[in-house]
């Protein structure tokens, strides 16, 4: 029946790398001060420097190569693509090299795409090495124990999460049976239409049971609930949180003092 | 544990937006520590009774209740963890990724100390005897696995009262036999009163010690002792759509006539639900008119790929699947090439799942759908909706959503929709899952019949008698190999 359910993301393997001794809600908010750092300006020496003290940082992220550069891979899509529409549209300065209706490439386009694509890789490549080795089940209980989040709304997300893996199977399920149906002829954007429409009513089935089966094991009730796993926050989190504070520090520091910094909300 | 008293007096519930009341006037009491079987036809509202006892039936907004139903002497929506629930889909039970997790997440709900969840947590997987990890992906177990797994996330909540709704309906013969024993291990632990709804008498009768019977609506029309009231309302039962030992259901063939032409002719055919990954190994057979094949196995090995590859669903993998020219009738020999509504006349297909199939917003539109795009003239698309909706007793319900029927007429209104196009093979997976033998019955007479019209029939099944009452050849696939007996 679940022919496909073991493709969903279920249990993420623990290894023992340092980084699996901090809470996962360090993980999601330890890139935040960087990340606010970069969008306050826009040089290539800040963006640079946050990229080679990641560089340094990587070998205690817990992931193999492999994983890293699957991982990142839709960064490293996303980042030259908005390279290239700066270079073509950011605002012109110096010498134009080249021009084409509203497009043109200048000394000053070229400057900004560069800064662009790195402040890119800069901001996402941290958040996504840093998340992709969070389990769902271990943030969900910090965000309920450590950032008190309601835990109605977290366990609920939590749960429906664990369906991804049956929809996909109820997807092609339905693409089987419209072809046994005979009406897999007509236009594929009308019949798309008809399978998500289907696909919804069979996921508010599958969450109404789902429901069923939460609230017969006592979810939902008026009791405080307990925590079978605790989530807290130790030193590995302190170092963690720690060195984002240092990495965003050296990094104004360094364009401030080369003189690169630029305000954009200036 | 204190085992549980039931109190159920003149207790009914109707469904909001529902005019009929699902259950009426139903009086039943249960004393501590008893184990009881509860019986009647599909749609008797069993499972509905089931829930208000697990206090999940939900509030005024749900729908409107009348007289009492009381766990110890209180309303079970006010003292959850008192019940405790487990229910028929093993999908749709597993609430965390973690095996240990799953178990906690009862014990967490009700407040229960750190420390003694997972005192309560190794006790529970002891008793259903799941010996797994605690960090092992709840994806990775077998159906049988799943509902032992989800047996212990109940019983972790150490309830006075253990409810079950046909917990074995969606699994093959050898998890059917691992959750009964698991529910016999628990409940001489723990004592608890037992409920259990199930139209496989047998699988349950080894372990309790009261029979109550639902009449349509809820009135008890039987109770006691097992051996008593099977003796005395065996037949009746039977008749009603209930699974009696020494009443199995009773069926009239016709003899089945020597198998007609070759329809589908498969050379080591490898078979896959996602490219590049084959399931099972590769399958040799012929399909031919006027003949049942039934392709049997364990769970795991392919029967549900090689049925939907046969049926030119899937793309086959490797190897060789041809049709012949009596089935092509001037279409090229490779099945998956040809058009969804050029399938339709030459093979039909059934899926385990129902609801998958489902079209329309009506029994009679969802039967239209084929005849309409074969591209029949209103009068014959009429009168074939006709014909079907009769053959499968589905004439009353020709105006109701498909989606609100019972798992029975759901099942007949899947068949239903692809005789109705008139396939020269019909593809079945499991017809029979969790079907009534009044259900059961039926579907055995229509493959009867169609084999006798000279339809070839594939179908896939661990229903040890259905296989034996229909099938002329059975293909039984193993994770290795592939067998073939006459």
């Amino acid at each position: 029946m679940s022919a496909l359910a073991g493709t969903a993301p279920a249990v993420t393997a623990r290894s023992t790398a340092v980084i699996h001794r901090t809470n996962a809600v360090t993980r999601l908010i330890v890139p935040v001060p960087l990340t606010i750092v970069l969008l306050l300006t826009l040089d290539w020496v800040s963006a640079a420097t946050a990229l080679a003290a990641l560089a340094v940082l990587l070998p205690f992220a817990g992931l193999t190569p492999r994983q890293f550069w699957l991982r990142t891979l839709p960064v490293w899509i996303a980042a030259p693509l908005t390279g290239i529409t700066m270079l073509l549209y950011g605002r012109p300065d110096g010498t134009v090299y080249w021009e084409f209706g509203l497009a043109q490439i200048s000394d000053g386009s070229i400057t900004i795409a560069i800064a662009t694509v790195l402040r890119v890789l800069a901001i996402a490549l941290p958040a996504v090495v840093l998340f992709v080795t969070v389990d769902p089940t271990d943030l969900a209980d910090g965000l309920a124990q450590i950032l008190k989040l309601p835990a109605r709304f977290v366990l609920g997300a939590l749960a429906g999460i664990r369906m991804i893996g049956l929809f996909l199977d109820d997807w092609r399920a339905l693409e089987l049976a419209r072809r046994a149906r005979g009406v897999a002829d007509r236009g594929k954007i009308r019949r798309f239409a008809g399978m998500a429409l289907a696909m919804l009513v069979l996921s508010i089935r599958r969450g109404t049971k789902l429901a069923t089966a939460m609230e017969a094991r006592g979810f939902g009730g008026t009791t405080t609930r307990t925590w079978a796993r605790e989530s807290r926050l130790g030193r590995t989190d302190l170092a963690l949180f720690a060195i984002g504070i240092v990495v965003s520090v050296i990094v104004v520091w360094t364009s401030v003092a080369t003189g690169h910094w630029n305000f954009l909300f200036g | 544990m204190i085992p549980a008293a039931v109190s159920i007096q003149n207790w009914g519930w109707r469904h909001a937006s529902r005019l009929a009341w699902a259950l009426e006037d139903v009086t039943l009491e249960i004393s501590p520590g008893e184990r009881v079987l509860i019986l009647g036809p599909s749609g008797a509202g069993k499972s509905t009774l089931l829930q208000a006892l697990a206090g999940v039936l939900g509030g005024d907004d749900e729908g409107d209740s009348q007289g009492t139903l009381t766990v110890d002497g209180q309303d079970p929506a006010h003292q959850r963890g008192r019940s405790g629930l487990l229910l028929q889909d093993p999908d749709s039970q597993m609430i965390l990724a973690r095996v240990g997790d799953d178990v906690a997440f009862g014990c967490e709900n009700l407040g229960v100390p750190r420390e003694e969840i997972w005192v309560r947590v190794r006790e529970a997987l002891d008793a259903v005897g799941l010996d797994v990890p605690l960090d092992r992906s709840t994806q990775a177990l077998s159906g049988g696995q799943k509902q032992r797994l989800a047996l212990a996330g109940v019983i972790a909540m150490r309830p006075g009262l253990l409810l079950l709704d046909e917990p074995t309906a969606n699994l093959d013969p050898s998890g059917v036999a691992e959750v009964r024993d698991a529910v016999g291990r628990v409940l001489d632990q723990t004592g608890a009163t037992f409920v259990v709804i199930e139209h496989r008498v047998d699988t349950w009768l080894p372990l309790v010690d009261r029979v109550v019977v639902l009449g349509a609506g809820g009135a008890v029309i039987a109770d006691g002792h097992p051996g008593v009231v099977l003796a005395e309302r065996g037949a009746e039962l039977a008749r009603e759509g209930v699974w009696v030992p020494g009443h199995p259901p009773r069926v009239s063939l016709p003899s089945a006539l020597p198998a007609g032409a070759d329809l589908l002719d498969a050379q080591n055919l490898a078979t896959s639900r996602v490219r590049g990954i084959p399931v099972g190994s590769p399958v040799s057979t012929t399909v031919r008119a006027g003949e049942v094949l039934a392709i049997t196995g364990e769970n795991g090995a392919g029967k549900s790929t090689l049925a939907l590859t046969l049926a030119g669903l899937l793309r086959p993998e490797g190897g060789r699947l041809r049709a012949t020219a009596e089935l092509a009738r001037g279409l090229g020999d490779s099945p998956i090439a040809w058009k969804s509504k050029q399938l339709l006349e030459r093979i039909g297909t059934v899926f385990q799942d129902p609801e998958h199939q489902f079209l329309a917003t009506t029994v009679r539109r969802e039967l239209e759908v084929g005849p309409r795009a074969l591209g029949l003239d209103p009068a014959e698309v009429d009168a074939r909706v006709d014909d079907v909706l009769d053959r499968l007793g589905l004439t009353r319900l020709e105006r109701a959503h498909p989606f609100t029927l019972s798992g029975g007429e759901k099942r007949r209104l899947s068949v239903a929709t692809a005789l109705v196009s008139r396939p020269r093979i019909l593809v079945l997976d499991e017809p029979t899952f969790g079907q009534d033998a009044g259900t059961w019955a039926r579907l055995v007479e229509l493959i009867g019949a169609l084999r006798a019209e000279g339809s070839a029939i594939i179908t896939v099944s661990h229903d040890a008698e259905f296989v034996a009452a229909l099938a002329d050849r059975t293909l039984t696939l193993t994770a290795g190999s592939a067998e073939v007996a006459a």
